[in-house]
């Protein structure tokens, strides 16, 4: 069944599936995974899935920034300063924020207002791609969600179903809002849903996402099918959270607190 | 037979309410223009409600579409006789209902020109993807029995088998527009206020209290302009459907308090506090909340006694209540009261615009000016063919009443004066 669905949802990967330029790659990690042609992978589960680990003793103020700063103005995230319009990928949040079953009343604001690297999930049952009625929105062979938004229509109800605040809508005209323009990715126009990538371009020419490189040491990234893989040890070795874990959507993300 | 409705017994107040709708809804387009060429961010909708009044909306009028059903299924079901002179009324309730509930999507999508993905890349497993499938199918049953049933009176004879064939087929649609409704919201993980199992049976409660207290309202309408009676025992029926539908749903509303207050859960609590009372500071639902509160009291005072739900006057009122009161708690504080907590735990308000309340007017507009003209049309059809429905004119002083109509529009003076020439006003 849930093989079925996984099968199912990964309709529309073949861009990202494409793991045949391994040898651009300057890290031995993402090398290693991406091996492998096209057509080898297409259609097929990869046995790669990609993760990510936060270590908040490392994570401080300015490598978020760092990180925010390079992940927006390489995907063109419009640059909207109101709560109500804004276009957010990567942010800071409160721990009483981004943990909220997990905070109590006695808590101490210093572990409160802790502020931590917000990002997608990428869930491995995405309530998102589950409510999209074009398939917009889907997993990718290494269980990245993402985003095609040529076809997203603007509907939202993958914002009213995501249970982490991940997704922006483009309620402005976001090319309004770019100081400037990176050629290599492509701007958005008003009217869809955009969200984190997990960088799959660049995972799909053997780089690390941006946040990872930005953030020197703080995310650890790779493969969690691996038990080798450094982001397996770190989750091994070390005491770490997940968001709203009691709803079901498995999320790949993981914080070292 | 369509024609009828455009030319036959019209009036200057008629044409005048046509064109009236019509500018309204001229007014919503341009706001719509508006909405399309600056951005969704001229609604009161944000990153937090990415749903606000349009799917609110949308909600509302599937239900009502959904409640014309209680006509239709006693009279093609269980042969009920007295609904016979309306079904075609809840029929053609339901053909403006789901314009009205369809163009909610259509404002509401962000890049409606590539809507017809939905088509394109069907997918099952997305429940707005079931909505874009029986809406439409719902839409063009209502459309063919309704118009079928009324072409069929209009020659004097009965409709067809394969009329009734489809009016029963419609009746499970009825069900399933409003439920996959519901499940819309029913399946998401972290809203609360949405994520219970009671949502379908809800929705469908409250639409079969909302639709028959509307088509009371419209058959009320109707006698007041046009003479039209829908006689005494179809309405006592609807009233005590609207009674039983609208309790049902009072009960499952008090249903989610006790849940949300006993188990003392907060993210269950938190959208009926934000609603009822108040919530982080957020509290610019509350005077519509109390209003609702006040509009159930009146419409359960009204509708349970049979004494006041047989008094005329106090129906209209029960049913108007009933109506407005299903209109607050579903169509304008669902959606927004579910979304209202964000998933960091913290209260997202909501501003309706100018540019969202256009666009909704306008909406209104286009579905009472088809609504106009159907229903004009089932009075022109019942007043010619079906004098049962008109008792106070007399079949055989029909002829002379033309007749004298004719003279009197083309100033032919006659020594014998027609006996109903100055009875049986025109329609306002």
């Amino acid at each position: 069944m849930e093989m079925n669905r996984r099968k199912f949802l990964k309709l529309g990967t073949a861009a990202v599936a494409g793991l045949g330029v391994a040898a651009a790659s300057s890290n031995p990690a993402v090398a290693a995974a991406v091996n492998g042609s096209y057509k080898e992978s297409a259609g097929k589960r990869s046995d790669v899935t990609w993760g990510m680990v936060i270590d908040m003793k490392k994570m401080d103020e300015a490598t978020l920034n760092r990180c925010v700063e390079a992940c927006h103005k390489y995907h063109n995230v419009p640059n909207i300063d109101t709560q109500k319009d804004e276009v957010k990928w990567i942010w800071g949040e409160t721990f009483e924020h981004l943990f909220l079953d997990e905070v109590h009343d006695k808590m101490g604001d210093k572990y409160k207002d802790m502020s931590f690297m917000t990002i997608c999930n990428h869930c491995a049952e995405p309530v998102c791609v589950r409510v999209c009625p074009v398939k917009a929105t889907f997993m990718n062979a290494q269980g990245v969600v993402g985003m095609d938004m040529h076809r997203c229509i603007g509907c939202r109800n993958c914002m009213a179903a995501c249970p982490y605040g991940a997704r922006s809508f483009n309620y402005k005209n976001p090319r309004l809002y770019l100081d400037e323009i990176n050629p290599t990715y492509p701007t958005r126009m008003k009217g869809v849903v955009e969200k984190c990538n997990f960088c799959s371009e660049r995972l799909a020419v053997g780089e690390l996402p941006l946040c990872v490189e930005e953030a020197g040491g703080a995310i650890i990234f790779g493969d969690i099918n691996d038990p080798n893989s450094a982001v397996s040890k770190a989750i091994a070795d070390n005491f770490t959270l997940q968001r709203r874990t009691n709803l079901g959507t498995k999320p790949k993300v993981y914080y070292i607190v | 037979m369509i024609e009828k409705a455009l030319v036959k017994r019209t009036s200057k107040a008629y044409w005048a309410w046509i064109a009236f709708l019509a500018a309204l809804f001229a007014v919503g387009f341009a706001a719509y223009i508006y909405q399309m060429v600056n951005g969704f961010h001229v609604t009161g909708m944000s990153r937090d409600i990415s749903w606000g009044m349009y799917i609110g909306h949308l909600t509302f009028f599937v239900g009502v579409a959904a409640g014309g059903v209680m006509i239709v299924l006693p009279y093609y079901l269980h042969n009920v006789k007295e609904f016979g002179r309306i079904t075609v009324v809840g029929e053609f309730l339901a053909i403006p209902a789901i314009i009205m509930a369809l163009l909610f999507v259509v404002v509401d999508i962000g890049s409606p020109m590539k809507l017809l993905n939905v088509y394109l890349y069907y997918t099952p497993h997305s429940m707005l993807c079931w909505d874009a499938t029986v809406l439409p199918i719902y839409l063009i049953l209502n459309i063919i029995v309704g118009y079928n049933v009324l072409q069929a009176e209009n020659k004097g004879v009965k409709y067809g088998k394969i009329v009734k064939a489809l009016a029963v087929f419609s009746i499970p649609f009825a069900f399933s527009i409003h439920i996959v409704t519901a499940w819309l919201y029913a399946g998401l993980p972290s809203r609360h206020y949405f994520l219970t199992a009671m949502l379908p049976a809800k929705f469908l409660a409250g639409a079969f209290a909302t639709g028959p207290a509307l088509i009371i309202l419209i058959c009320f309408i109707l006698n007041k302009l046009t003479g039209f009676d829908a006689g005494k025992t179809a309405i006592d029926r609807l009233a005590t459907t609207v009674a039983y539908a609208y309790t049902a749903t009072i009960f499952m509303v008090i249903c989610e308090f006790f849940t949300a207050f006993y188990s003392n859960v907060p993210s269950h609590k938190a959208a009926l506090q934000y609603l009822f009372a108040g919530y982080h500071g957020h509290d610019q639902f509350v005077p519509l909340m109390m209003v609702f509160l006040v509009l159930v009291v009146v419409t359960l005072v009204i509708m349970i006694p049979r004494q006041t739900r047989t008094n005329y006057k106090l129906l209209g009122f029960g049913c108007a209540a009933a109506f407005l009161s299903m209109y607050i708690e579903k169509g304008l504080t669902f959606v927004i009261g579910g979304l209202s907590e964000t998933p960091f735990g913290t209260i997202a308000p909501y501003h309706v615009t100018v540019p969202e309340v256009l666009i909704i007017v306008g909406i209104f507009a286009l579905g009472f000016l088809i609504a106009s003209i159907l229903f004009k049309l089932v009075v022109v059809v019942k007043k010619d063919m079906d004098l049962g429905a008109f008792p106070q004119e007399d079949r055989a002083a029909l002829p002379m009443k033309y007749v004298a109509e004719y003279n009197k529009a083309n100033g032919i003076v006659e020594e014998v004066k027609a006996p109903a020439a100055e009875a049986a006003p025109e329609e306002a």
